[in-house]
């Protein structure tokens, strides 16, 4: 156990106030989504009808609520604009005293926003993509879920409340990813989300171990002013176990495998999962772990590294597939890459992977309810090579697309522009081998999108016989039109370095770093290699005639994407079969051991039982002979002792 | 004091035809009769003992043994007659069926 005055206080220490006034909602926010969940999993069949309509009603009034306290914090002193508001006593058992608690600062106010806003956005495009679903309402309820858990896990106070929530996001997406669970590709996918996801979560909760057994608490709030006086190598060691968990919630290389094969979910999901939810989580916890990560430069290195091998991992997987959802779901890994790095290089970087996270939802969630309205209008075919020239009977959809298309290749004024621009910048002055990483994956970028973009929206008609493209309903296309302004002017909150110093209070303020090259030769050092791709994929791909099916003589480094990296075949060679060869090994040593000693030894009473029972022969005068026999002995016995 | 020893011996001698006769012979109504002989064996030890002892400790026992032992020819004879009837055997080795 550590005292206050032995923390050295090289990170900003939370020092919440107990809520009050407005404050005193907060709870609300996880509550009305979660009532909602409730409601419509327990309401059963009753609920059919308007099930949806509650749904969506409980995330807006969650969005509601989330800003309603938000404008409340703006009022707030800087320093002042940290809340916890303690619901009850979660678990008390001698020492470990876990409180349900809620911490509502800066960063999880961002957060709230993004979760509830977008959350709501894809509620409402819902209502129209599963309009013909007959379980449109559980639907519902597991987005509510979804949405609940996500809250739950940024507005947690401590570790603990946290696994709850990254554990709840966990359920919803596997309910989710496995909605369409007559598909048994739907079911597998699920159920590798879920299984790859405890590989990373068994890494939460160690770290959580490791934490209370170091500083006899799990709240940001107490091990933020302790974490200093612990010692480099636990800090390291619980850095790097809760990199592990946040590689298993976002996708990150080496747990990267199930994202792709989440797009078995209806496109809604995706897009929560993408933008909202889920692979976001592993971001927040390594900023929020800041005090962590800070005093353990080696765990930050390591998130460095990952974060630079997933960022060109996933775009490279984004330039082969003909799946569009596939191809934005390599992007995702892409992105989630960048906000990773953003948030590897400490202090410098928090807020800017803070910036591209939120950004990235708007653009994200834009483009996939897009690719959604896309297969909405195409039969539900997801195959690129079917699409082309859409961009006539869709105009919205395009119009929508492609704002989120020019957000994040990254085109000067649209808001990934900002935000990836910031995180290669601070790449770039902290270390020029992953700043040049960052900025080939931003090349990658703009070939990828470009790619996808000229694929669906423009070339030749590639559409089969029976396909009749048309514009989706108004229901799904506002919430289009939505995230697209946002996806456009979500820069806005570089204003004045706004996002800086709002989440300065939680993350700390970075000393300012010179980087080699002038800021503006570095943005147009950006977006030239941005252009790069772009030109490569308007003449590799805009140009040519397309094949109706992709061409099977292409190179290595073609086959090895299409094949997601081999992601599959790595975790089969490393971890599968060895798994299972361990199983079969296990099981056979139980059969034969363990069973065998049960069973022989059972084997061998019964056959020395039928030996000796032969002396049963039936003849009284046997038994007369036994019993003079024991006599003599016993005689015998008494005399040696006597004598003796 | 009286010397016991010939009673003793006699006694044992007496105990060993019996026990013999028990394991040896197979008509029920020997076997029994050698049972009788040992028991009675037994007495007289008991009493021997007894009057080397200078108390009637062995004899009081003697006399419960007579007791069972009536007893025992009682339930016994009734036994061997059963059998006798159902088997038309008095042979203690025909009357093995109850065996493993």
């Amino acid at each position: 156990m550590y005292s206050l005055s032995e923390a050295a206080h090289q990170v900003p220490v939370i020092e919440p106030s107990a809520a009050d006034g407005t404050f005193s909602l907060l709870w609300l926010v996880i509550g009305l989504p979660l009532l909602g969940a409730a409601v419509l999993l327990l309401g059963g069949r009753a609920t059919d009808r308007w099930g949806h309509w509650l749904g969506t009603l409980m995330s807006a009034a969650s969005f509601v609520v989330s800003l309603l306290l938000f404008v409340e914090l703006l009022g707030r002193e800087a320093g002042d604009r940290s809340v916890t508001q303690h619901l009850y006593d979660w678990i008390a058992v001698g020492d470990l005293q876990v409180g349900m608690d809620l911490l509502y600062d800066p960063l999880s106010a961002l957060f709230l926003l993004l979760i509830t806003g977008v959350g709501t956005l894809i509620h409402v495009y819902s209502i129209g993509y599963m309009e013909h679903d007959p379980r449109r309402r559980r639907f519902f309820a597991y987005l509510n879920l979804f949405v609940a858990a996500m809250l739950m896990l940024v507005l947690a106070e401590n570790y603990l409340g946290l696994f709850l929530g990254w554990e709840g996001v966990g359920l919803a997406s596997y309910l989710l990813i496995g909605f369409w669970q007559h598909k048994p590709s739907a079911a597998a996918a699920a159920k590798k989300a879920f299984v790859i996801n405890r590989v990373g979560d068994i890494g939460m909760a160690l770290a959580i171990a490791l934490l209370f057994t170091t500083f006899g608490t799990t709240s940001f709030t107490a091990i933020s002013q302790v974490s200093g006086a612990a010692e480099q190598d636990t800090l390291t060691a619980v850095g790097l176990l809760l990199l592990l968990a946040a590689c298993g919630k976002s996708a990150q290389v080496p747990l990267q495998a199930w994202l792709l094969d989440a797009m078995e979910g209806p496109t809604p999901v995706s897009a929560l999962i993408h933008a909202a939810t889920m692979v976001t989580a592993g971001v927040y916890l390594v900023v929020r772990s800041n005090f962590i990560f800070e005093l353990a430069p080696t765990a930050q290195t390591v998130v460095v590294i990952v974060a630079t091998v997933t960022l060109l991992w996933g775009a490279v997987i984004g330039c082969a597939k003909d799946d569009i959802k596939k191809a934005l779901a390599g992007s995702t890994m892409s992105q989630i890459g960048y906000m990773m790095l953003g948030a590897g290089l400490g202090v410098a970087g928090y807020a800017f992977a803070i910036f591209h996270l939120i950004t990235h939802g708007f653009f994200k969630a834009n483009m996939f309810l897009g690719a959604g309205s896309v297969m909405h209008g195409m039969n539900d075919d997801v195959d690129m090579r079917r699409y082309g020239a859409l961009r006539h009977a869709m105009p919205v959809t395009f119009l929508t697309f492609a704002m989120g298309y020019l957000a994040i290749i990254g085109f000067p004024g649209f808001s990934g522009f900002w935000s990836k621009d910031k995180i290669i910048e601070t790449a770039l002055a902290e270390n020029w081998v992953v700043g040049v990483l960052a900025l080939l994956g931003a090349g990658i970028t703009g070939f990828y999108m470009t790619r996808l973009m000229l694929l669906t929206f423009f070339t030749t008609r590639r559409w089969k016989e029976d396909v009749h493209p048309h514009e989706s309903p108004g229901v799904m296309t506002v919430p289009l039109v939505v995230l697209a302004a946002l996806s456009v002017l979500g820069g806005v909150l570089l204003l004045g370095d706004w996002i800086v110093e709002w989440l300065a209070p939680v993350v700390g303020e970075a000393p300012h770093h010179e980087p080699p090259l002038p800021i503006i030769v570095i943005t147009l050092l950006t977006v030239a290699t941005v252009a790069v791709g772009v030109a490569a994929a308007w003449f590799l791909v805009g140009k040519r005639e397309v094949p109706l099916t992709a061409p099977q003589d292409v190179s290595f480094a073609t086959r090895a994407a299409r094949a997601d990296m081999y992601g599959d075949a790595i975790n089969d060679v490393l971890v599968a079969r060895p798994g299972a060869a361990t199983v079969r090994g296990l099981t056979a040593g139980d059969r034969s051991v363990v069973d065998g000693l049960f069973t022989g030894g059972s084997a061998g009473v019964k056959a020395t039982g039928n030996v000796l029972r032969r002396l049963q022969n039936g003849f009284v005068r046997s038994y007369a002979l036994s019993v003079l026999g024991g006599v003599l002995l016993v005689v015998l016995a008494l005399l040696a002792v006597n004598l003796a | 004091m009286t010397d016991v020893t010939p009673y003793v011996v006699l006694s044992a001698i007496l105990f060993s035809i019996g026990a013999v006769g028990v394991l040896t012979r197979r008509n029920a109504i020997v076997v029994f009769m050698c049972v009788e002989l040992m028991l009675n064996a037994c007495n007289l030890a008991l009493v021997a003992f007894a009057k080397q002892h200078g108390n009637l400790d062995g004899q009081v026992a003697a006399f419960f043994v007579m007791v069972v032992a009536a007893a025992e020819v009682v339930v016994g004879l009734a036994i061997i007659m059963t059998i006798f009837r159902t088997r038309r055997s008095a042979s203690v080795d025909d009357a093995s069926l109850l065996k493993y």
